[in-house]
């Protein structure tokens, strides 16, 4: 394209993309640490709110629950997703029916998801918790995890498998001592990306945690707050809330150089 | 002075990208119908020049007269000058035919004379049967040619060519090289070619220009700038050249070409051994270690003469030359 | 053997995958077949009732109503996007990828949040009303949210970062030699864009602005948020059927046509993205 000549114009409107972008959650931000509370009146910088989500009962249980699910779904996800991923790169032939079934959690609407899977536990006669939300979760998440190492996999040289068993490794030895290292970096960025999905994730979560509050995900209080209006305390948890996220996704893209910049 | 205005001309010429200076004050005349050569190794400029001739770099200072009107600040789009891009940059997304087409649409010329031309230059490049195809079904080649065609098409005043020749394996552009040639003359276009391969520029060229650092190092028919090189830097970019150190700072330069084996005259003769000989077909070269020089004199001798006193390795010989066929350079000239 | 070997290190996923997805779904697609029960439930008769209800002209209008806010949201996302992706792209190479993270990285922050934003910036007192006042505005303040505008700004916002993550791609593999080849046989820029550029990059415009749709017209999170429910989208109709309503087969039809419509919409752009030249985007050709 013709680059020098329309510098100014390509700059503005990258300026003003940027601004679209940023503002809304700037603003956000910046009145979560202001002391009035009002969005229309500035008394300085406190973090007054931020200690009110500390004593907020609600919000904390539902913090704790929300580290449960994530912590168990990534944990079971990247398991699963690491050896789904070993599997599918090892073949010489995969159908289309194959790449299909794996894709799909990743593209599939979560309110599809969601219904389907409350049918599923309802007509099963699940009793629904945070329980289904794990299982629920850990099924977008293992698809997550398997493509971040899949495209690590895909620069592997396999020959280092075969000197391993050359020198007399067998299979389980060679992946937990060759393989495995190798890979780590990926499935922790993995890990990290579906931690990250997992923490956010509000539709799945709405729909399978059943009826009462003791499995509410902190998602799913932050849109019950927020339907009943603009509080200060919900800025600081959002500010909170977004800085945990840009930690994991900066450690993600650390780990994995290249590869994954959106979800 | 009488001789007819030139059809290009660059005058103090001057480009810098930050702090690195592409192409310094640079002063150049090209003829109409002539096939230019800039020859140069990457980084000499010669692409930057080539770019600012096309339109895509504005030159920091200085003029390009084309016809004797300054075009140097003229959008790529309105200037008479068209590029073969080393790419070829076609477009993928259309036929070859839509792609020599294009630059005749871009003059809103009408329906019936675009077919008409297009046809014609089908037949030249010979790609009749294949205009509907789309880029990525054509050879390296043929792609080649339609880039060609899709330039000449809009009959430039000037044609620039961006290393025409580069994707190409050995074979066929040895033949491109004479194809191109063939065709400079029938359309009867000048022609300016970039490239780095010194044996397609005199090959190809009527005058070839050297350029070095940004600057201009020398300007002249093939001939010219293989036996009478400007300095050092000339002689060993064009051709093979032998160094040898004659004392006070000056360097004696011959080609392997002009050394003589066992010579019955000579203004110069010396004493070697042969440590490596290599047969290439058409000739054969000798490495020959003599006392002139640390490394071992390169000795070129076609096959019949080769034939004539069969040399093996470790054999003594007598090298000789005469001084009509060296040049000497001085510290001054040297790099 | 080694396939014995791939099918074991594949089997718990894929099990975990089949059990929680394709059942559940499939569930979805047979319930769209049966009889609402009267208490809720479901009654296992065959029916082709719900299907019909879904084509009632109060559904139908939902759907046609969806389809045009979902529609209008892909519509400016890509103009935005495509605009943006392509002026990354004409930056200079070593800023690009530092500029392409910064443009998604709201992407990944929560969604409830980010259009929580808006409704920071949109509610009666917030800062858009409020700045209208420092400017000397006295009259009633605007309503600027629970309006269509507002859900297609907030669906605009979320989705955004993914249009110019998938217009860039396209842009960046570009050769830089064709727009210029372009230029040289007597082009505009203009014209330039039109015949060259915005061709050769077209499948990832499509793709953009079919993701956008999917996701915006079986949303419900936004026009709940920003529509206030003034107005429903599918969505929300959806959403109704399942924890309100308790009319899960009309539900499951509901979402068997949404999923049907996404699904064909998607073929369609991967088929046209298959058909657009076969990976034609003027990189380097060799033969």
């Amino acid at each position: 394209m013709d680059r020098r000549a329309n510098a100014p114009l390509m700059l503005a409107i990258l300026a003003a993309v940027l601004a679209f972008l940023y503002v809304p959650i700037s603003v956000l931000v910046a009145l979560s640490f202001n002391e009035s509370g009002l969005p229309t009146v500035w008394r300085g910088v406190s973090l007054r709110w931020y200690a009110a989500l500390w004593h907020n009962s609600d919000i904390l249980s539902a913090a704790a629950n929300t580290l449960k699910v994530a912590l168990v779904s990534t944990a079971i996800a990247t398991a699963l997703g690491t050896l789904l991923a070993l599997g599918v790169e090892q073949r010489r032939r995969r159908g289309r029916a194959l790449e299909a079934l794996i894709f799909a959690p990743m593209i599939i609407p979560d309110i599809v998801l969601a219904i389907a899977l409350l049918s599923f536990f309802s007509l099963a006669g699940i009793t629904m918790g945070l329980h289904t939300i794990i299982m629920a979760h850990v099924v977008f998440n293992l698809a997550f995890v398997c493509s971040v190492v899949r495209a690590r996999l895909k620069s592997f040289d396999w020959s280092i498998v075969e000197a391993s068993q050359d020198l007399g490794a067998s299979g389980l030895t060679t992946l937990r001592r060759v393989v495995l290292p190798v890979l780590m970096p990926a499935v922790i960025a993995g890990a990290l990306l579906a931690f990250t999905l997992s923490v956010d994730e509000f539709i799945i979560a709405f729909f399978t945690a059943g009826a009462g509050r003791a499995s509410t995900t902190l998602p799913m209080q932050i849109f019950a707050m927020i339907r009943f209006g603009v509080t200060p305390e919900i800025n600081a948890l959002a500010a909170l809330v977004m800085g945990v996220s840009l930690i994991a996704l900066t450690l993600a893209q650390r780990l994995n150089r290249g590869g994954m910049v959106a979800p | 002075m009488t001789t007819p205005a030139p059809l290009l001309s660059l005058r103090g010429l001057s480009k810098s990208f930050g702090r690195v200076a592409a192409v310094r004050d640079l002063t150049l005349d090209v003829a109409g119908n002539e096939f230019f050569a800039l020859l140069g190794a990457s980084g000499s400029g010669k692409t930057t020049l080539l770019r600012m001739l096309a339109g895509f770099e504005t030159p920091d200072t200085g003029q390009i007269l084309l016809d004797g009107q300054d075009i140097a600040r003229v959008a790529p789009n309105r200037r008479p000058v068209n590029l073969m891009f080393q790419s070829y940059a076609l477009f993928p997304h259309m036929s070859v035919r839509a792609n020599i087409a294009y630059g005749l649409e871009m003059e809103r010329r009408p329906r019936a004379e675009i077919a008409d031309r297009v046809a014609g230059m089908l037949s030249v490049i010979e790609l009749d049967g294949l205009a509907d195809r789309r880029p990525d079904q054509l050879s390296g080649g043929q792609r080649q040619r339609v880039a060609l065609a899709r330039a000449l098409i809009k009959r430039p005043r000037l044609l620039l060519l961006d290393e025409p020749l580069g994707a190409l394996d050995k074979k066929l552009r040895a033949a491109m090289q004479l194809e191109l040639k063939r065709l400079q003359h029938e359309v009867g276009i000048t022609f300016i070619v970039v490239t780095h391969d010194q044996d397609e520029a005199l090959v190809m060229a009527d005058r070839i220009a050297i350029m070095k650092d940004g600057r201009l190092l020398q300007c002249g028919t093939p001939h010219e700038v293989y036996e009478h090189p400007v300095d050092r830097f000339a002689a060993d970019f064009i051709g093979v050249m032998n160094f040898i150190d004659a004392g006070g700072g000056r360097t004696l330069a011959i080609r392997p070409e002009r050394i003589r084996l066992f010579p019955d005259t000579a203004d110069t003769t010396t004493d070697g051994r042969v440590i490596a000989r290599a047969y290439h077909g058409l000739d054969l070269q000798l490495h020959v270690q003599t006392a002139l020089s640390p490394r071992p004199l390169l000795v070129r001798l076609t096959s019949d003469a080769a034939d004539r006193r069969p040399v093996a390795e470790g054999d003594a010989v007598t090298l000789g030359w005469n001084h009509a066929d060296t040049r000497t350079f001085t510290e001054e000239n040297a790099r | 053997m080694r396939q014995a070997k791939s099918l074991a290190l594949m089997a718990p996923a894929l099990a975990w995958l089949f059990a929680l997805m394709v059942v559940p779904c499939a569930l979805i697609l047979a319930l769209a077949f049966f009889r609402r029960g009267i208490y809720g439930g479901v009654e296992y008769t065959f029916t082709l009732e719900n299907l019909a209800l879904v084509f009632d002209p109060l559904y139908a209008g939902i759907f046609l109503h969806s389809a045009r806010i979902a529609g209008l949201a892909a519509l400016i996302a890509v103009i935005l996007g495509y605009s943006a992706a392509y002026a990354i792209a004409s930056m200079p190479r070593r800023y690009q990828p530092a500029l392409l993270f910064i443009a998604v990285l709201p992407f990944w922050s929560n969604y409830l949040i980010r259009t929580y934003a808006w409704i920071v910036l949109l509610n009666r007192e917030g800062l858009i009303t409020q700045g209208l006042r420092v400017l000397g505005y006295e009259g009633e303040a605007p309503s600027l949210l629970y309006t269509e505008g507002a859900v297609i700004t907030g669906l605009v916002y979320n989705y955004l970062p993914f249009v110019i993550l998938a217009t860039y791609a396209p842009l960046a593999r570009l050769n830089p030699e064709i727009a210029e080849a372009s230029r040289d046989l007597g082009a505009s820029g203009w014209t330039t864009f039109r015949r060259v550029t915005l061709p050769l990059t077209l499948p990832g415009v499509v793709a953009g602005g079919v993701f956008v749709f999917v996701l915006s017209i079986g949303n419900f999170v936004t026009p709940a948020l920003l529509g206030g429910g003034q107005f429903q989208m599918i969505g929300n109709v959806v959403y109704a059927q399942f924890l309100t309503a308790n009319d899960w087969p009309f539900g499951a039809a509901l979402s068997m046509v949404l999923i049907a419509l996404m699904t064909g919409l998607l073929m369609l752009q991967t088929l046209a993205s298959d058909r657009a030249t076969g990976g034609a985007t003027g990189g380097p050709q060799d033969g």
